[in-house]
């Protein structure tokens, strides 16, 4: 049953399309590894009963003609699923059951895929390690005792452990891009408006996107494909003509310009995180890319930006879980004391940080100083990749400043866990697609991994330098299935 | 107090002060559905049964713009004779409440759709213009039910989400008569645009007055107090004189006045504090990331523009340029679009003046008694027209078009079949009338002969008489002529 769970989603989509396998034999392989897996603490909800009836139901009734026909999925507990409890990783949501679907998931199911559960995640998507989950921390599969990164943690741990063929997670700041590096896996956050956030527990509305995860490009790209839609009902969605993105994937990226933003060679950068980059650089040129010397001169000011933007929308967003309506609901003496004994119970000291940072800046007599200024250093960033997309048509950068840390490495020390994401928030703030692919592994076997940054609405593009260097650098995960007794 | 020509003025001693007075109307949009959501507005359904997953903010749910309510204001807006701006932004107005399930209320602060404009009182004294400062677009917030249940407070949805119009007068007003008829004519005003029924019983129209007091003459505002959510004329002009009292009670005792936000006591007629500045919420106003900045053509402004409708102001100059009413009797019909519909159906058909001392008069009186709207009124334009009609072609006398004007009341019948039916036509048959005249005079020769003699007053005396023997059917022109001409012999 392990060589089912270690198939890519191409080739589980082959098996299944000549019948060498069904959707049946495939949920139950990934159900069972996953039964066996509890130790990694992946799934907040599982749903396997009922993925194996759906099975079951497809084989009854296939139709190959879908693009991930029978294929079971879990999906990051962010994902609003009907009928299936949804907590985004709080205590405040625990009890909450959605009775409608998230656009993103909804356009899988569509596909044929099935639900296998929904996975951990950083509560309410804020964290860099997946440890302010309410349920707990998630074990990265590469190693006991290390964090597989945030906020899309039990997606890429999940994923990195062969516990579902692919995954979705969301990222406002690097939360599918940096979990995917240090787990080794493929992580792509697309352009701001092309998978609709419709249905997706809101943490940063301008920076949120859904996006796919998966161990190879190819998935990647399919998965995509199936998830992107234009939705009316989310008004920031954008009506783009969307790529056929698996089919026209190709790995010709001859002539191709990339550019090495200065700005990311910073202070005190691991040097194996150095070699990977050199490393990708020279993969690229062997592909025929040429390479240009770029700047982005406002890339330092990007994370005190993020950690303005990001909270002010984040303490709006959160207003709505207050004890009336669904969720959690502590008794109080009268309305002001069940908010505040709701709010204080119901949400994790992450949540409640960024909460009162987002209240401060947004308080008057402090709007224009932090919230107005970082809007226009938004801005700022924004143009820096304008200027720069007119030289390049590609940005290559390390995904993270270091490899995978311990659990309880940086709890203590939010500013070091913060400045994980120093190389994926510009992205976010300018909206850009960006991916980020295993390039290499540090001194202790850790993988690292390599962002693709890209032009609005350009994600094949980077899907293609991507596939170039995957088959270039021809990356395995070094998992020993150490948890598994 | 006292009120030297139209000023309205407050005296103490020998000081006199004036009253300063802005409202912000909010004013519930006219549309089947809200703001952002496809729940319907319908009002007075069951509680919590309008309320779709946006409105109770469900995670994840997301606003999407209703166009038909973004038009609405546009109207409005052209209404209001204001600058209508390309580009707008919704804000989030951020604060913890029950019933308001987002935990902050989607407005328009620093970029509202509709700028500045005006609006034209008839007052007694004159017109005046009041300055609007702009108009946005905003959600209303739920309902919070304190007396269902002892223990708890109960929320209703319904009204979650539904589309206002906060309507921003500059401080232009100054006594409570001018508020009366200015929140009378921006109401007469969307409903001839059709963009809010301005039913205050039903919560479509209410106001928060801000009302500030200076010395007579002096340029400078004094300090301002706002008065929340005042739901009837009535009671906006009850709180408008409490409030100035006290402003100007506090000023005489050289005390400061609080710049504070204050409710009005309906029962005990006083406003009491509700908030100081200090107290005053910060609403962490920002631009609300699940929109974006709601941005309209002059092409789409254009096509708006051809769907208003003529507009009271427009509508009085023509009333009184082509039927020649008095300023007074075209503000009166055109103040109502169904008035003046009902005025304009009328005299199609008949004379313009018979039909305004009618609408004005009898009509108007038994709407009036009936508390009924035009639009209500037991008797159609049709046949108001065909009454107005039998007295201009002399069928009937105007005493006699009383009756049948009372039967109307009853029956929407046709009048000349009433006055077939009863028997009502005037007499207006000279020689039937001399013989009436004839037995009148011959059996009064008594007072014919004191007539003669001067006693001019008796000549009202045969008229009774004539009449009262016709039955009221004799046409009193004719009869006025004959009878003098008999007597003179």
């Amino acid at each position: 049953m392990s060589e089912i769970t270690s198939l890519t989603l191409t080739e589980l989509v082959k098996n299944i399309k000549e019948k060498k396998l069904s959707s049946t034999e495939i949920t139950k392989a990934f159900v069972e590894r996953s039964q066996k897996s509890k130790e990694l603490n992946t799934y907040i909800t599982e749903d396997f009963s009922s993925a194996i009836e759906k099975a079951q139901k497809f084989d009854d009734k296939p139709n190959f003609d879908l693009k991930l026909p029978g294929i079971p999925i879990a999906v990051k507990d962010l994902f609003c699923t009907n009928g299936v409890r949804t907590t985004a990783g709080s205590k405040i949501l625990n009890n909450f059951i959605p009775t409608y679907e998230s656009t993103v998931t909804q356009n899988i199911w569509q596909q044929g895929a099935i639900l296998l559960g929904k996975l951990n995640c950083d509560e309410f998507a804020m964290g860099s390690s997946n440890e302010t989950s309410f349920f707990g921390n998630v074990q990265n599969p590469i190693d006991k005792n290390l964090v597989p990164g945030g906020s899309s943690g039990g997606s890429a741990s999940a994923l990195a452990a062969n516990l579902t063929p692919v995954t979705i997670g969301t990222d406002t700041g690097g939360s599918i891009r940096q979990p995917a590096s240090f787990t080794g896996t493929v992580g792509l956050k697309p352009t701001y408006g092309s998978c609709s956030r419709y249905g997706i527990v809101a943490f940063a509305s301008s920076l949120d996107q859904a996006g796919p995860m998966s161990k190879n490009v190819k998935d990647c790209a399919l998965l995509l494909e199936v998830m992107s839609s234009y939705d009316k009902k989310d008004s920031t969605s954008i009506d783009f003509n969307r790529s056929k993105y698996s089919l026209e994937l190709n790995n010709n990226i001859k002539g191709k310009k990339i550019g090495i933003p200065k700005e990311y060679r910073v202070d005190d950068m691991p040097i194996e995180i150095e070699e990977l980059w050199k490393k990708g650089i020279e993969h690229v040129k062997e592909c025929g890319a040429e390479l240009v010397d770029i700047s982005l001169p406002h890339t330092n000011y990007a994370l005190p930006t993020y950690y303005i933007v990001a909270p002010a929308e984040a303490s709006s967003n959160l207003a709505r879980y207050d004890g009336v309506k669904y969720g959690f609901r502590s008794h109080g003496e009268n309305l002001i004391d069940m908010y505040e004994k709701t709010r204080s119970e119901g949400f994790g000291d992450e949540v409640k940080r960024r909460i009162m940072i987002g209240t401060y800046v947004l308080s008057s007599g402090y709007y224009d100083a932090y919230y107005l200024k970082a809007q226009k250093v938004r801005r700022l960033i924004k143009n820096d990749f304008d200027v720069v997309f007119n030289q390049v048509e590609a940005i290559l950068t390390p995904s993270t400043p270091s490899s995978a840390f311990k659990i309880g490495e940086k709890t203590n020390d939010p500013i070091s866990m913060y400045l994980n994401d120093i190389f994926t928030v510009p992205i976010n703030l300018a909206g850009l697609p960006g991916i980020s692919i295993p390039a290499g592994f540090d001194k202790n076997d850790y993988p690292l991994g390599l962002q693709i940054i890209g032009k609005a609405f350009d994600e094949q593009n980077i899907l293609n330098i991507a596939y170039s260097i995957e088959e270039k650098i021809n990356f395995k995960n070094k998992i020993t299935d150490w948890w598994i007794k | 107090m006292s009120k030297n020509n139209h000023e309205f003025l407050i005296t103490r001693k020998n000081n006199h002060y004036e009253v300063v007075i802005g409202l912000e109307v909010h004013a519930q949009i006219k549309s089947n559905s809200k703001l952002f959501s496809s729940s319907s507005t319908k009002f007075g359904a069951e509680p919590n049964t309008q309320v779709s997953l946006v409105d109770a903010a469900f995670p994840g749910m997301l606003p999407v713009i209703n166009e038909f309510c973004v038009k609405q204001a546009i109207k409005t807006g052209i209404g209001l004779k204001a600058k209508i701006n390309n580009k707008s932004v919704f804000d989030r107005k951020n604060y913890f409440y029950a019933d308001l399930p987002q935990g902050y209320q989607i407005s328009q602060y620093k970029h509202p759709i509709v700028g500045e404009g005006k609006v034209i009182l008839d007052m007694p004294y004159g017109q005046k213009e009041i300055g609007i400062e702009r108009l946005h677009l905003e959600q209303d917030a739920g309902k919070s039910i304190h007396d269902i249940d002892p223990e708890n407070t109960l929320v209703d949805l319904n009204r979650s989400g539904v589309a206002l119009m906060e309507i921003v007068s500059k401080p232009d007003l100054s006594s409570p008569e001018e508020v009366n008829i200015y929140i009378k004519k921006l109401r007469s005003i969307m409903r001839y645009l059709g963009t809010c029924d301005g039913n205050m019983q039903e919560g479509s129209l209410r106001a928060d007055v801000n009302v500030s007091v200076k010395k007579k003459g002096e340029e400078k505002l004094g300090t301002r107090c706002e008065i929340k959510n005042v739901n009837s004329i009535k009671f906006m002009q009850m709180a408008i004189i409490y409030e100035a009292n006290r402003q100007v009670d506090l000023l005489e005792e050289e005390k400061t006045i609080d710049q504070e936000t204050r409710l009005f006591d309906t029962k005990k007629n006083e406003t009491r504090s509700m908030r100081s500045k200090e107290d005053a919420h910060d609403y962490r106003y920002f631009p609300d990331p699940d929109l974006l900045p709601l941005e309209v053509t002059n092409d789409f402004i254009d096509s708006i523009k051809l769907e208003i409708p003529e507009l009271p102001d427009e509508k009085k100059k023509r009333f009184i340029e082509k039927f020649k009413l008095t300023p007074y009797e075209a503000t009166i019909l055109v103040s109502d679009i169904e008035t003046s519909k009902y005025f304009e159906e009328v005299t199609n058909n008949s004379d313009i003046k018979l039909a305004t001392n009618w609408i004005t008069g009898e009509l108007f009186a038994l709407l009036n008694e009936k508390n009924l709207e035009i639009s209500e009124s037991p008797i159609s334009s049709r046949n108001l027209s065909k009454l107005i009609n039998l007295i201009k072609n002399g069928t009937i006398s105007g005493k006699i078009a009383k009756t049948v004007f009372e039967i109307m009341t009853h029956e929407d019948k046709d009048p000349e079949a009433i006055v077939k039916e009863k028997d009502l036509k005037q007499e207006s048959n000279p020689k039937e009338l001399e013989k009436l005249i004839d037995k009148i005079i011959n059996d009064n020769q008594d007072k014919v002969k004191e007539y003669k003699a001067g006693k001019d007053k008796l000549f009202g005396f045969f008229v009774g008489q004539i009449m009262k023997v016709s039955g009221g059917k004799a046409n009193p022109k004719l009869v006025n002529e004959i009878l003098k001409d008999k007597l003179s012999r």
